[in-house]
């Protein structure tokens, strides 16, 4: 895992450091100044005349500091900005991921359980679909039906501004908000969900132990939600980690698309802004969730198969 | 009505695939008595364990289908029952264990929990009940420090071990029959022959029924007292395990036995091949219209080709399907 | 020939994956003829803004906010999409296909190396890596298939090398061994060939990936600023969400369905090409 954490950290350091403009030429840029002596002086201050090798051995032990640089534009640290954020981003993350998770998984036991009849068909459809439709634009089409069309929903924002709700008025406020987004960043990976877990509902199906729990007289609800569900979750849960990355990305569209003022709407913003040290402290921190994700989900299996064991 | 303990009578299971209609048992009768061992031997796709599946109705679905017969369980046909009353049978009355050991537990739980399920189940035991039930039973099966072992996965166990902890949780509810597909064909020889050793001692000492589905005849006659030998979904002779053995009267069992080198003693060989006979079982998909070991027997004439011999009785308790037996 | 034959035997029964291959050879066609049909650039300005849908038989899809053709745009947006998709994909192919194969043939240390490496390209978020890398270097189509095919490698890489893991044992890879066949003939000659059928399904979905992920960055106002692209469109279209959202809808439905195809053919190769399966479903 810390090679892994280290080779993300330099991966990170190369590619700001082939971003066109060093922190010093945007000063500089700021000041409207051109002045090359003055523009060597600040290289030489920031470190930026020393060679790559040095550069980067300041910049890991920043990084392990949790120092991500300053953000010009916004002249505030990098952290900070990001730090201010994340919750908006987890919130949308954490519902999205339990929606696609419990929606995935009981359309996926459901489809296995009927296999082969209209409600497996009808199932595998709408996860066919699920898969194939562009985040950004269901969330779009979502807005038209729920809050253009039928005017039930927000169409932006986390709350409404201004309001002065307290409470639980503001819960439910930003439950409202919530909802498109959350639907929109989880049909993805629902329709994943479902097919993974149709495929495995009927592997473990196949295997001599399901066989036995039959053998014993259990009635086929019991063999099904004990001895085949938790076998059955085993390779979902696997995906989970890996669906952590992908929400991330997801949420920059989704943010876009719903004004959420989350990570996904910072990292927007500093492209346009081309304030690349606020650009890849956010790639930086999501790479970090991703690996914090993965280390989540191995104590999970590790919890739900007896065979793990830690050392 | 007949007083056996157990009487299929004219068993009929089919599988159906896009290859058509598999006859994987086809018209099979056969009785066991309490006390009583029979031995249902045959190549692998004989149709054995399907005969097996089938008197406990777990066929595969949606595949494989029972389409006829009778299974009478102390006269009661278990093919009549509705599927709830079959499942208050299935472990209780009549109960299974299978060839793989190491995969017919399940791996996310104890062996405690799984064998006190079928207690629970069939007794509407209170757990604290059921765990001291199947702390017995171990003790009964002869897994040492049962009550620490209770509690482990089935991956702690060795093979042996997780056969003795399927057997403990067949005994569970003090079936009449017991029905051991090929119970040992994964073991090492030496488990091999302590666990039948088991299943002869607990049989005596809950005098149940037993079908033991095997294809070494080394364990038939170690355990058997009867034998059926199937060939392609149908049985082709009947009798006594000394009468079979010694004296067998259809020629595929004749093949059968000169394929085993020597006659099979306590303990046979785990890998001994038993067909060494010329040329291939029918495929079941597509069976002759006669007897269907016909392409393959030295005895063969028009009339086997054309009309299934029946299994019909040569002596006392002996029955043989073949036109021309001995 | 033969075997390509079987192969579409087994492929033409599954209705689902006929179906998927139509609507792709659709989407070809249309990419194919763009520039027969629609000989104008998709973003001159040609009619009146806001025609919508099957108002006028010159722009059958109707117009955009600013007068432009919508079914030209779908039509070269077609080509945008197919290119990036395919060219990403077979960009990442050979890099998987290669650190997989010496990962899997060597082992050991080989092994080790290079599977971290690519556990981290694995790590960092697929999407926002591209964003980064398109946002810091020019949006071009160049930079954009470069980006893609980078987050797109590791998945084949741990395919092929479980596939090479499993034909090391076999007696035809460990023959070649023994009559000294050079490493590089065996792994690219011998086995290779081998481990390709579960490549060429993940291949088709990775296309489809492509092609999402193209589209999400030209929705962000990241794509090819020279090049009509479906994403382009619904960028465009949102703006204008209320008053005209056929021009949100048309192009997505594009989108989607390309997507689909996509993924209906590698459901259809996966049933083809895996004989456990056959006859399954």
């Amino acid at each position: 895992m810390i090679p892994v954490i280290l080779g993300i950290i330099i991966f990170n350091f190369l590619l700001l450091h082939m971003a066109p403009g060093d922190a010093v030429d945007v000063i500089a840029g700021e000041a409207g100044a051109g002045d090359a002596a003055y523009v060597a002086k600040l290289r030489a201050e920031y470190g930026l005349d020393q060679p790559l090798i040095v550069q980067l051995g300041r910049y890991v032990l920043q990084v392990l500091q949790f120092d991500l640089g300053h953000s010009f534009r916004q002249n505030m640290p990098v952290s900070e900005l990001i730090l201010d954020r994340l919750p908006a981003t987890l919130l949308l993350m954490l519902v999205a991921l339990a929606m696609s998770f419990l929606l995935g998984l009981t359309l996926g036991v459901v489809a296995a359980w009927r296999v082969r009849t209209m409600t497996d068909n009808v199932i595998s459809v709408v996860a066919l679909l699920s898969y194939a439709t562009p985040t950004f634009w269901i969330g779009l089409m979502l807005i038209l039906l729920f809050s253009v069309t039928l005017g039930w929903l927000p169409t932006t924002g986390m709350e409404s501004i201004g309001a002065g709700y307290t409470g639980l008025e503001r819960i439910v406020d930003i439950g409202r908000h919530l909802l498109l987004p959350a639907v929109t960043l989880s049909l993805f990976y629902m329709a994943i969900y479902t097919r993974l877990m149709r495929a495995s509902m009927l592997e473990v199906y196949g295997q001599d132990y399901v066989r036995t729990a039959q053998a014993k007289g259990l009635a086929d609800s019991r063999v099904a939600f004990k001895h085949v569900l938790r076998n059955a979750m085993l390779p979902v849960v696997t995906m989970a980690g890996i669906q952590v990355g992908s929400l991330l990305g997801g949420s920059v569209l989704v943010e876009t698309v719903f004004g959420w003022p989350g990570l996904g709407r910072l990292a927007y913003d500093a492209v346009f802004q081309r304030d690349f040290n606020l650009l890849l402290g956010v790639l930086l921190l999501s790479s970090v969730l991703v690996v914090a994700a993965n280390l989540i989900v191995d104590l999970l299996y590790a919890a739900l198969d007896p065979r793990i064991e830690f050392k | 009505m007949s007083g056996h303990l157990l009487e299929v009578r004219d068993l009929r299971t089919v599988f159906r695939s896009d290859a058509g209609v598999a006859k994987a048992v086809d018209g099979v009768s056969w009785h066991v008595d309490r006390g009583e061992t029979l031995a249902l031997v045959g190549e692998s796709g004989c149709g054995k364990s399907v005969t097996g599946l089938s008197l406990l109705r777990i066929v595969p679905r949606p595949h494989g289908e029972i389409v006829s017969g009778e299974v009478r369980l102390d006269g009661r046909d278990l093919l009549q029952l509705s599927e709830r009353d079959m499942r208050a049978a299935r472990g209780n009355d009549i109960a299974m264990i299978f060839q793989e050991p190491m995969t017919s537990l399940n791996p996310v739980f104890t062996i405690g929990d799984q064998i006190g399920e079928a207690i629970v189940t069939h007794r509407q035991t209170r757990p604290v009940e059921a765990r001291k039930r199947v702390v017995a039973l171990l003790d009964q099966v002869g897994i040492p420090d049962a009550r620490r072992r209770i509690d482990d996965y089935p991956h702690h166990l060795s093979g042996g071990m997780r056969q003795r902890a399927m057997i403990a949780m067949a005994i569970a509810c003090d079936p009449q029959v017991l029905i051991a597909d090929e119970p040992t064909t994964a073991l090492d020889v030496t488990i091999q022959a302590q666990i039948l050793k088991l299943l002869r001692s607990l049989q005596d000492e809950l005098h149940m029924g037993m079908v033991l589905i095997t294809h070494d005849l080394g364990v038939v006659a170690e355990s058997a007292h009867r034998v059926a030998v199937m060939y392609a979904g149908r049985i082709v002779e009947t009798g006594g395990v000394r009468q079979v053995l010694r004296d067998p009267q259809h020629p595929y069992t004749q093949g059968l036995l000169q394929a085993t080198p020597h006659a099979p003693k306590v303990g046979g060989a785990r890998d001994r091949k038993l067909a060494e006979i010329r040329g291939l079982v029918p495929s079941l998909y597509d069976m002759p219209p006669g007897c269907a070991f016909a392409p393959r027997c030295p005895k063969a004439q028009a009339t086997c080709q054309a009309v299934p011999p029946p299994l019909s009785e040569t002596t006392e308790g002996r029955n043989v399907a073949c036109y021309f037996p001995g | 020939m033969t075997r390509l034959r079987t192969l579409w035997r087994h492929y033409r029964r599954n209705v689902t994956a006929v179906i998927g291959l139509s609507i792709l050879g659709l989407v070809v066609v249309m990419a194919i003829s763009a520039p027969l049909v629609f000989p104008a650039d998709p973003w001159e300005i040609v009619s009146r803004p806001f025609t919508w849908p099957f108002q006028s038989w010159a722009y059958p899809l109707g117009t955009d906010a600013l007068g432009r053709n919508v079914a030209a745009g779908i039509f070269h947006g077609a080509r945008v999409s197919l290119l990036i998709g395919i060219v990403a994909t077979i960009a990442a192919l050979f890099v998987g296909v290669i650190v997989g194969a010496f990962a899997g043939f060597y082992g050991g240390l080989i092994d080790d190396v290079l599977m971290r490496f690519t556990e981290i390209f694995q790590t960092i978020p697929s999407f926002i890596f591209i964003f980064v890398v398109v946002a810091i270097f020019a949006p071009s189509v160049e930079i954009i298939v470069l980006a893609i095919a980078i987050v797109s490698w590791p998945p084949i890489t741990r395919l092929v090398r479980g596939e090479f893991i499993a034909l090391r044992g076999r007696d035809f890879i460990q023959g070649c061994i023994a009559i000294g066949m050079s490493d590089m003939r065996i792994i690219f000659v011998q086995a290779l060939p081998n481990a390709m059928a579960p490549v060429i399904v993940t291949a088709s979905v990775m296309v489809a990936l492509a092609i999402l992920a193209e589209s999400g960055l030209a929705f962000l106002g990241l794509g090819d600023p020279n090049v009509m692209s479906w994403g382009t469109m619904i960028g465009a279209g949102r703006q204008v969400l209320r008053q005209a959202w056929y021009l949100t809808a048309i192009p997505g439905i594009a989108i989607l369905l390309t997507v689909l195809s996509l993924n209906l053919i590698g459901d259809g190769l996966n049933d083809a090409l895996n004989p456990r399966l056959r006859g399954r479903q």
